[in-house]
């Protein structure tokens, strides 16, 4: 069969380590996971803008009111290189944008909690980008060309995001008993989120043998989550954070920091919507989106005109 | 905020009313030179209304940092490529002529800065 060997040559390309570009002949299960997946990713970071544009106004200084700002919208910035990546296989933008705001497209998980304190805009940007860069590390070395290229230009940006995010747990945990304390309480509420960014356990994640076997994946949820918690460790004994897992020791045999078990039926909750904040989401990307009607109308309207003239 | 009757703004029932209207402009490829002297490379897409928005956007989306001195955008229907079904053909005359190449001649030992 032609397509029997199309994919035989297909699969000796992403086995030679080439990259698959838009044009290029590829299963329809590998464009179907791929837009899943990144629409999926740019549904997270437009998604991830709410938490932490919540607290915007109330930044503690212009500082950090700057930082937090710049960071915020680099975010948007990722959901659009992700968008367009997603549209190089054939789907529309306004189709996968719909589904976020009217269907029931999925956006990472931890987007629907909320953002109690100020400590939580540092702890995500600690705790939530650190794990997002370990994700979009590997991402960045996928088999399809302009995914890989995404998360490369989104991996650039995210190191200062991580460091705002350390800076502001290190300098409360410094601060006041009040500030430390506030800063523990938000460790403690991300800190078992984060660890489910990573998505199911291996044996519970059906899709991830063929993502990995296609390269869009290289390497599985547990090893990823296990290469974050042993980055993460040292950096919250350095700032006198305590990560809030009993079970979490140092494994000499494997050089693995062992942790306790994670909490898989709340994840299951929150992604079907169940989530402390899923509603609040959807309905603040809803208004945002409609708000922004006006000015994407009169965008229109003057382009419009200036082809008439 | 201005709220209309029996219908909340936010809800999934407003779908239709906002979604008309609300549909593509064209996509825009877009190209950025680093610096003076370097060639511009293509750093993605995005969509814009005309070519000025998409200029803009495009300083927005792919230079917050400076990473552009100059930006080309070019509406993407207008951009003509090879195929990769054409390859074999299209690429494969130039495969054959390694005289083209400087490793092709051979010269005498001992002669520098040839
Ligand atoms: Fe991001
Ligand atoms: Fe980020």
């Amino acid at each position: 069969m032609e397509d029997e060997s199309k994919l035989r040559a297909f699969e000796a390309r992403i086995e030679a380590g080439e990259k698959i570009e838009p044009k290029d002949w590829m299963p329809e299960r590998y464009r179907k996971q791929l837009i899943r997946m990144i629409s999926q990713h740019a549904h997270s970071e437009i998604v991830g803008m709410l938490p932490e544009g919540n607290w915007i106004t109330r930044a503690p200084s212009l500082r950090r009111k700057m930082g937090l700002l710049a960071k915020v919208q680099d975010e948007a910035g990722h959901g659009l290189y992700l968008y367009c990546s997603a549209e190089t296989l054939g789907v529309d933008r306004s189709e996968v944008v719909d589904q976020l705001l009217y269907g029931t497209a999925k956006y990472s998980s931890i987007f629907n909690y909320p953002t109690l304190t100020w400590a939580d805009i540092g702890t995500i940007g600690w705790l939530v980008d650190g794990a997002a860069i370990v994700n979009q590390t590997m991402l960045a070395k996928c088999s399809y060309g302009p995914y890989s290229r995404a998360n490369i230009r989104i991996c650039k940006e995210e190191n200062f995001h991580k460091k705002q995010g350390y800076e502001i747990v290190a300098t409360m945990a410094k601060g006041t008993p009040e500030q430390k304390r506030m800063v523990q309480d938000a460790v403690n509420r991300w800190w078992w989120p984060s660890l489910t960014m990573f998505g199911p356990p291996d044996k519970d994640s059906p899709n991830s043998a063929e993502l990995m076997k296609w390269q869009v994946k290289l390497q599985s949820n547990d090893e990823l989550r296990q290469r974050f918690v042993n980055l993460t460790v040292p950096q919250a004994s350095v700032v006198g954070v305590a990560l809030p897992d009993p079970d979490l020791k140092y494994n000499s045999k494997t050089g693995n920091w062992d942790f306790g078990a994670l909490n898989w039926d709340e994840f299951f909750a929150v992604i079907k919507g169940n989530g402390p904040c899923n509603r609040q989401r959807m309905r603040a990307r809803r208004i945002a989106h409609e708000n922004g009607k006006w000015v994407r109308d009169a965008a229109g309207a003057y382009a419009a005109k200036k082809r008439a003239a | 905020m201005p709220q209309r009757k029996g219908q909340l703004k936010g809800s999934p029932m407003s779908k239709d009313q906002n979604h008309q209207g609300d549909s593509q402009w064209p996509i825009w490829e877009v190209f950025v030179q680093a610096k003076t002297g370097a060639p511009h490379e293509h750093a993605g897409s995005l969509h814009a209304p005309d070519a000025e928005i998409a200029l803009q956007n495009a300083r927005d989306v792919y230079s917050r940092r400076s990473e552009a001195v100059n930006i080309w955008v070019v509406e993407s229907k207008n951009i003509t490529a090879t195929t990769p079904e054409d390859n074999p053909t299209f690429f494969e005359p130039a495969a054959d002529k390694i005289y083209r190449h400087p490793q092709f001649y051979k010269i005498p030992r001992g002669v520098k800065n040839l």
